[in-house]
């Protein structure tokens, strides 16, 4: 085992909690929760504390052995800070809502054991410097977000674990089968900025080998990612409880998948030798075919928390279709979109949590007027919806056009098409929601304004930070560390600029 | 003679002492097997830094040379089996301490010893005949240890026991073939001496010993004896029975096939016997799903895992073969630490679902799946026990079993075989589909109706069973030196 040890210090983050609480007796809420916040804050904190000298060229590295010949890599660059910035702020926002909408229900002890680990598997993944490493936390991921998934404990949770196992331990066989395959043909793969030179080597000789591994490992991520027609699982997980909701939707599970295409596109084979082995087309028709079907579907759901889950599987897709068109502008725009989708859709998954909890609401067709009731609820459920549909200056908007000036300057206009559909979709179905919320009346008694605050805080202001940094995303993009010019110092990074 | 001969020599007769001492006082079994236990640890890591430093270990019992002495050899591959057999046996004296009824009487104490004295010296027998005595010292041991269970147990500890003998008599027919083609029962002097006419008959024996062992191992089709006796024993001799006792008869199949020469015959009987594994892995993990009691999943179980196990053979066959290269030989060195990964994270993980099937056996006074409903929120420590070892057993990350598929598929691209890859990847599947359909059982809210009347065991027992399956789901970090120390010496013998 060699190199710097801040790698371990931010995975420790995570696990060192994670364990505790294992080890806590069942009623110690107070240490629980101490220990929850500490590893949260203690994470920001570091995270921070590292993108100004990762950004400026500096890596941090620390190799162990797997097998013998192979390392397992973790790696501090920017590309990792960049979904661990993402993960750790949504992480304590998570937390501090969990604490209060759990409050004291049983076996919380597993619950937010699992709930750190499910963190340490996400920084792990972000932290990965070869397949080997994504692989091993990849697969970490599915195990420990299980209990959380059937945390209920009824006949809906247990059913919707067993879906969500089917599909992400099958995805699992086929990653591994495409890793072990290419490590066996190539040796050990490092994520490199352009691509792994020994990988283009072996794919100059052996083009059909190189794109049936490509597929295979997509097929892997594409079921976390939720591509079409993979994504089944997502809208069946839906019975977990709302913060685990929001985890796999904004930080974890799904953002893992699509942080995999991007390291499989632009960090194992690389932009150039993706798209000279033709992938890359097939790969944006299909991301293009999710973010319609899904918002499509969307439509069609009453339930609040499914049509949430069917518009992740669409937007989702908006960094799977930026990494496939090959431009600079585009490639941003969708690595933009995965803290921007982040924040946004955590946010409606807050929301959605706080008109169950509230009110007992969790249909759209109940929400009639509760913006009377619950003021800021509505409020952040609707700059989340607006930032969604790509109204500026919110977080949404700067990923679409993004997205749409690379699909032009790359010579793909049917991208621009698939872009406006979608945004129509979206509007279509965020805007009755808003208009339900603010604009129709209802007389039932429970809607009767309060005085004070609409819940407790700790499940208010979760919702209203992560809803006014949708907003703050749009407004600071210009600063040197905002999200954006992360995006852009990554991408350039991918296309050798 | 050196430390290192001493370690050797210790491992067998240190337990065979302290089973005749707990054979005479047997209500003192327990403080005589845990030092016992305790310092077969200890002998284990230090034979294996020796291992690791100057290669394998060897001695003559008594200094006489072969073919007329009794020798004794260590290479990685015993050193990981006998470091296995320590560590689940410290687990299990530990959990067997807890519960008078776990253990089903006072003589389990001298027959586990006894039973460990046979496993130690199945894996650092040098020759042939050595092997079958201590094959048969296990077996007797074993079945006494299932007959414990009681009247419940007798009928399946009898099927056992002739099964059992029945394998090592065409063991004991293949010795003898061996014997009278070579002149010797040392292992490294049969297959130096074996000339090229005497093909016919060291494939025969090969072929006749492959079926024994496999019959002792419960090898598809001949498997039907493993589920009862395992789910009929008490609960702390049924990890025993997996995690161990399987593994003696595994041990010299590996052993045959990783030293003896290989011919055309042979090489078309290796694939048949991963094909075998194949119908093991798909037929047990079946046959598992459709039990309805738990220990009778987790025995099932085993019959599906001995199928990757037996996917060493085809693997290693073609480096055995006359003519084979230095890349057949790395493909086969892969496949033995892939498949010693494989075997000693099977024997950790069915020590910690034993255990904790154990456990709750313990406090619900059934093992029935039904009546298992609401036991993650009671019984969390056995259940998450249960889950983790599910997760090893799956050979998920960062489990050993991990490691060892990753070893095993790389050996199978490498050496051209790429067909055993769907039982490689799919078998973890199927082991998934039988846990979760027990862990989707336990993770069930309780029925508020029933009164909590179910109180935990000795905390000893959880504790135990946690120790093992936390063992099983993360060594497979870290541990990269471990697997290429299993590996050393053992194809060495005859290329």
């Amino acid at each position: 085992m060699t190199g710097s040890l801040i790698p371990l210090a931010v995975l420790a983050t995570s696990l060192i909690p994670g364990v505790v609480i294992f080890a806590l007796p069942t009623d110690a809420r107070r240490t629980r929760v101490a220990f929850n916040l500490a590893g949260a804050i203690g994470k920001v904190a570091l995270v921070a504390a590292l993108i100004p000298p990762a950004a400026a060229g500096a890596r941090f590295e620390f190799h162990a052995p797997f097998v013998p010949g192979i390392d397992l890599v973790l790696r501090v660059e920017p590309f990792a800070l960049y979904f661990l910035a993402l993960s750790s702020v949504l992480w304590l926002l998570t937390t501090i809502y969990a604490i209060g909408y759990l409050g004291d229900g049983p076996n919380l002890n597993r619950f937010f054991g699992f709930f750190s680990l499910c963190v340490l598997a996400t920084s792990g993944i972000a932290l990965s410097g070869n397949l080997v490493t994504f692989v091993v936390f990849f697969e970490l991921l599915t195990l420990v977000t299980y209990p959380l998934v059937v945390h209920e404990g009824n006949a809906a949770a247990v059913s919707g674990g067993r879906t969500y196992l089917a599909y992400t331990l099958t995805g699992g066989v086929l990653l591994l089968l495409g890793v072990v395959w290419l490590t066996a043909s190539v040796g050990s793969v490092d994520f490199t900025d352009r691509g792994s030179p020994a990988l283009r080597a072996f794919a100059d000789q052996h083009p059909v080998a190189a794109i049936s591994m490509f597929v295979l490992i997509l097929a892997g991520l594409g079921v976390k990612a939720a591509l079409f027609p993979l994504h089944g699982w997502l809208p069946r997980a839906m019975v977990a409880p709302a913060p685990v909701s929001a985890l796999l939707h904004a930080v974890a599970v799904v953002k893992a998948g699509v942080f995999g295409v991007v390291l499989l596109v632009d960090y194992v084979y690389g932009v150039d030798l993706a798209e000279e082995l033709g992938v890359l087309t097939p790969l944006a028709v299909l991301a293009s075919v999710t973010i319609v079907y899904g918002s499509v579907q969307a439509l069609r759901q009453d339930g609040l928390k499914a049509r949430l889950a069917y518009s992740t599987v669409s937007q989702v897709s908006y960094v799977t279709l930026g990494v496939s068109v090959t431009s600079l502008l585009a490639t941003t725009g969708g690595i933009a979109h995965i803290v921007n989708q982040g924040f946004m859709k955590i946010t409606m998954f807050f929301c959605a949590g706080l008109f169950a909890t509230v009110l007992g609401f969790s249909k759209v067709s109940e929400l009639d007027g509760v913006g009377r009731r619950m003021p800021v609820t509505a409020t952040a459920f609707t700059l989340a919806a607006v930032g969604m549909v790509g109204i500026p200056p919110l977080a949404g908007f700067l990923s679409k056009w993004y997205l749409a000036s690379g699909a032009v300057d790359a010579g793909q206009g049917w991208v621009l098409a698939v872009l406006i559909i979608s945004s129509l979709l979206n509007a279509l179905y965020f805007f009755p929601i808003v208009y339900r919320l603010w604009w129709k009346r209802s007389t039932r008694s429970a809607l009767t304004p309060v005085a004070g605050l609409e819940a407790a805080p700790s499940l208010v202001l979760p919702a209203a930070t992560t809803a006014l940094l949708t907003l703050g995303i749009g407004v600071v993009a210009g600063w040197t560390y905002s999200p954006l010019e992360l995006a852009r110092l990554i991408t350039e990074g991918i296309y050798g600029q | 003679m050196t430390l290192a001969q001493w370690l050797l020599g210790s491992v067998v007769f240190v337990p065979l002492a302290a089973a005749l001492v707990a054979a005479v006082a047997p209500h003192r079994g327990f403080v005589v097997a845990l030092p016992t236990a305790a310092a077969g640890c200890v002998a284990t890591v230090a034979l294996a830094v020796v291992v690791a430093r100057s290669g394998p270990v060897a001695m003559m019992l008594g200094g006489w040379t072969e073919p007329v002495g009794i020798g004794l050899r260590a290479d990685g591959m015993s050193v990981a089996f006998l470091a296995t057999a320590a560590v689940v046996g410290l687990l299990v004296t530990v959990y067997a301490s807890g519960w008078a009824d776990a253990r089903g009487g006072p003589f389990f104490w001298s027959l586990w010893l006894t039973m460990w004295a046979g496993l130690n010296a199945v894996f650092v027998a040098a020759d042939l005949f050595n092997t079958y005595v201590a094959l048969e010292l296990v077996t007797v041991s074993g079945v006494g240890a299932v007959a414990l269970g009681g009247a419940r147990a007798a009928g399946a500890a009898l099927r056992y026991l002739l099964l059992a003998v029945l394998g090592s008599l065409w063991f004991l027919l293949a010795v003898a073939l061996l014997y009278a083609a070579a002149g010797s029962l040392a292992l490294a002097q049969v297959s130096s001496r074996l000339a090229a006419e005497d093909g016919v008959t060291v494939a025969v024996a090969v072929t006749v010993a492959t079926l024994g062992l496999g019959l002792k191992s419960a090898l598809v089709p001949m498997h039907a004896w493993l589920p009862p006796a395992h789910a009929g024993a008490p609960s702390a001799v049924s990890p025993l029975m997996s995690a161990l006792v399987i593994k003696a008869s595994l041990f010299v199949l590996f052993r045959l096939w990783t030293t003896l020469p290989v011919d055309a015959a042979l090489l078309i009987v290796s694939q048949a016997v991963g094909l075998l594994g194949c119908v093991a892995v798909v037929w047990g993990s079946v046959a598992a799903l459709r039990q309805d009691k738990l220990k009778r999943v987790v025995a099932y179980s085993t019959v599906a895992q001995v199928g990757y196990f037996v996917l060493l053979v085809p693997l290693t066959a073609p480096a055995l073969a006359e003519g084979a290269g230095a890349e057949a030989r790395a493909v086969a060195t892969l496949a033995v630490q892939g498949t010693i990964a494989f075997v000693v994270g099977h024997a950790l993980a069915k020590t910690a679902m034993f255990t904790a099937a154990g456990c709750l056996l313990h406090s619900y006074g059934t093992d029935d799946l039904a009546a298992l409903r609401g036991a993650a929120s009671r019984h969390p420590v056995p259940v998450m026990a249960f889950g983790v070892a599910s997760v090893a057993l799956a050979g998920l990350p960062p489990a050993l079993a991990f490691a060892g598929k990753w070893q095993l598929m790389t050996a199978s691209l490498d050496g051209g075989q790429w067909w055993w890859l769907p039982v490689l990847v799919g078998g973890g599947l199927l082991t998934a589909a039988y846990s979760v359909r027990v862990l989707a059982v336990m993770f069930r809210a309780p029925d508020d109706g029933r009164a909590d009347d179910c109180p935990a065991g000795p905390a000893r027992m959880r504790w135990a069973a946690l120790t093992a399956a936390v063992a099983a789901a993360v060594l497979g970090i870290g541990t990269s030196a471990a697997i290429g120390l299993s590996s050393t010496g053992v194809l060495g013998a005859a290329l």
